[in-house]
């Protein structure tokens, strides 16, 4: 089910973006598709993501439903093309804090005890963090989900309701870019696949 | 009230007290005899040179001379609040601090000096100068503080401050955990002085005026004024110091840059 390249300005689309570490890329998603990115470690994977969520300092051009990334002010940019790293950060006292609105629907989905809600991040095991961390994305609800490695540290079972989740996500019109070491996963999610070769120093 | 002169005989006896402590050093093998000798040494022809550079600019009331003065008194305090800090020294660093002092220490003494003259003329050297000390040393603490807090608080809390960026916040609201704690770092010594103040410590002016004859509920008035200075000049010191410094590491896409402090 790959999906045609859009045509009339509509998704992300990226043009020779760039920077030290990884060469011009282009790359275009509709919406609803999900490409996934792949390539060895270090080949820039993680910088892809965070320069099309303009956190590092990058050559070429992003849109999204045509409107340019450098005509945006950012933090409105990263509210619609949201990164989530695969090692979450917590800054507040309780995960609740960190959260814009109700997060029970989707701790539900993801068969998430309701009181880890009132916890302190700290004493949530890894796996915990980085559900919680993909909910918290979700609420600011943006239209692109930059997801670098996001069920890492799942066991299958955790892993497949994280799918359910990001499906229901593309299915409502969202943009989705995957960064995943996991053949399987790539294979049941992606509509596109980008390998990125390290370039040559 | 009687206010003693000081002279030659003092300084003798001075010079008998630090023999005293470096022979004790000497006799139960401290180790110290030599430094402590030194920095005495050091400290008497500091004070001395000084009192005398004083005495000749009380009495030049050259206001050139004066402005010179305070000039070199910035530059060296700009310097020590690098020196201070680990890692590379660095021109912009040293005009930045210069910056927050001309601010906070010079216009807060500006500020000072000018309520001062209400009851006397007090833009002359011998009002000028150390008002404009005190509140000097105090700034240059609390950005030293400020900074030192910063930088060593940066690097661990980067991948916080990058979480929060992600989900669409500006770089102020992402290093508001970051500014505050250094900010109260910054604080601390003057916040402590004045709730110490009079309990624990006598303060410097206070003590010093009492002793030079002035009596003690005038001294105690004069010292509320001056710490309520220092208090303004610190709180303006880091509040410019912590801005100045998410500002050096952030960019016009509100990025978090760390390669911009050039470690």
């Amino acid at each position: 089910m790959r999906q045609a390249l859009p045509t009339d300005g509509q998704g992300l689309i990226a043009r020779k973006v760039g920077s030290g570490s990884i060469g011009p890329v282009d790359l275009s998603i509709g919406h609803g598709a999900c490409l996934c990115v792949a390539g060895r470690s270090g080949a820039g994977k993680s910088t892809l993501l965070r320069i099309l969520a303009d956190l590092v300092p990058h050559t070429g051009e992003v849109w999204l439903d045509g409107q340019a990334q450098s005509d945006m002010a950012a933090p409105l940019w990263r509210r619609s093309v949201t990164y989530v790293a695969p090692d979450s950060a917590w800054w507040a006292p309780r995960v609740r804090d960190h959260f814009q609105g109700d997060a029970t629907h989707f701790s539900d989905r993801m068969r998430l005890p309701r009181d880890l809600l009132d916890a302190a991040p700290d004493r949530l095991s890894t796996g915990e963090r980085q559900r919680l961390a993909l909910i918290r994305a979700l609420l600011g609800k943006p239209a692109v989900l930059l997801l670098d490695e996001p069920s890492a540290a799942l066991d299958s079972d955790a892993v497949l309701r994280v799918e359910n989740l990001l499906g229901e996500f593309l299915s409502e019109g969202g943009i989705l870019v995957l960064v995943s070491h996991d053949d399987a996963q790539i294979q049941r999610m992606a509509t596109d696949t980008l390998v990125l070769e390290r370039v040559p120093a | 009230m009687s206010v003693l002169t000081l002279g030659s005989g003092e300084i003798a006896i001075a010079g008998g007290l630090i023999s005293c402590s470096a022979g004790l050093s000497l006799a139960l093998h401290m180790g110290i005899g030599r430094r402590l000798a030194w920095a005495a040494l050091r400290m008497s022809l500091q004070l001395l040179a000084v009192g005398y550079l004083l005495r000749l600019l009380f009495r030049s009331e050259n206001g050139l001379l004066v402005g010179l003065v305070m000039v070199v008194m910035l530059a060296a305090a700009a310097h020590e609040i690098g020196a201070r800090q680990s890692g590379p020294r660095r021109w912009s660093e040293f005009l930045r601090n210069l910056l927050i002092l001309c601010i906070s220490a010079a216009g807060v003494a500006l500020l000072g000096l000018t309520g001062l003259s209400r009851s006397g003329p007090a833009f002359d050297a011998q009002h000028v100068i150390p008002v404009f000390g005190i509140i000097l040393g105090t700034a240059m603490n609390s950005a030293a503080l400020t900074l030192h807090a910063l930088k060593s608080q940066i690097a661990g809390a980067r991948n916080r401050i990058e979480a929060q960026l992600a989900l669409g916040r500006d770089m102020g609201e992402a290093t508001r955990d970051l500014s505050r704690s250094a900010i109260v770092s910054g604080t601390i010594p003057i916040i402590n002085q004045m709730a110490g103040a009079g309990i624990i410590t006598l303060p410097g002016i206070m003590s010093g005026q009492v002793l030079a004859g002035q009596d003690p509920t005038q001294a105690a008035i004069y010292q509320i004024f001056l710490m309520a200075l220092l208090a303004l000049a610190s709180v303006v010191c880091v509040a410019l110091t912590g801005w100045l410094f998410i500002r050096s590491i952030t960019d016009d896409r509100q990025r978090l840059r760390l390669d911009r402090l050039g470690s």
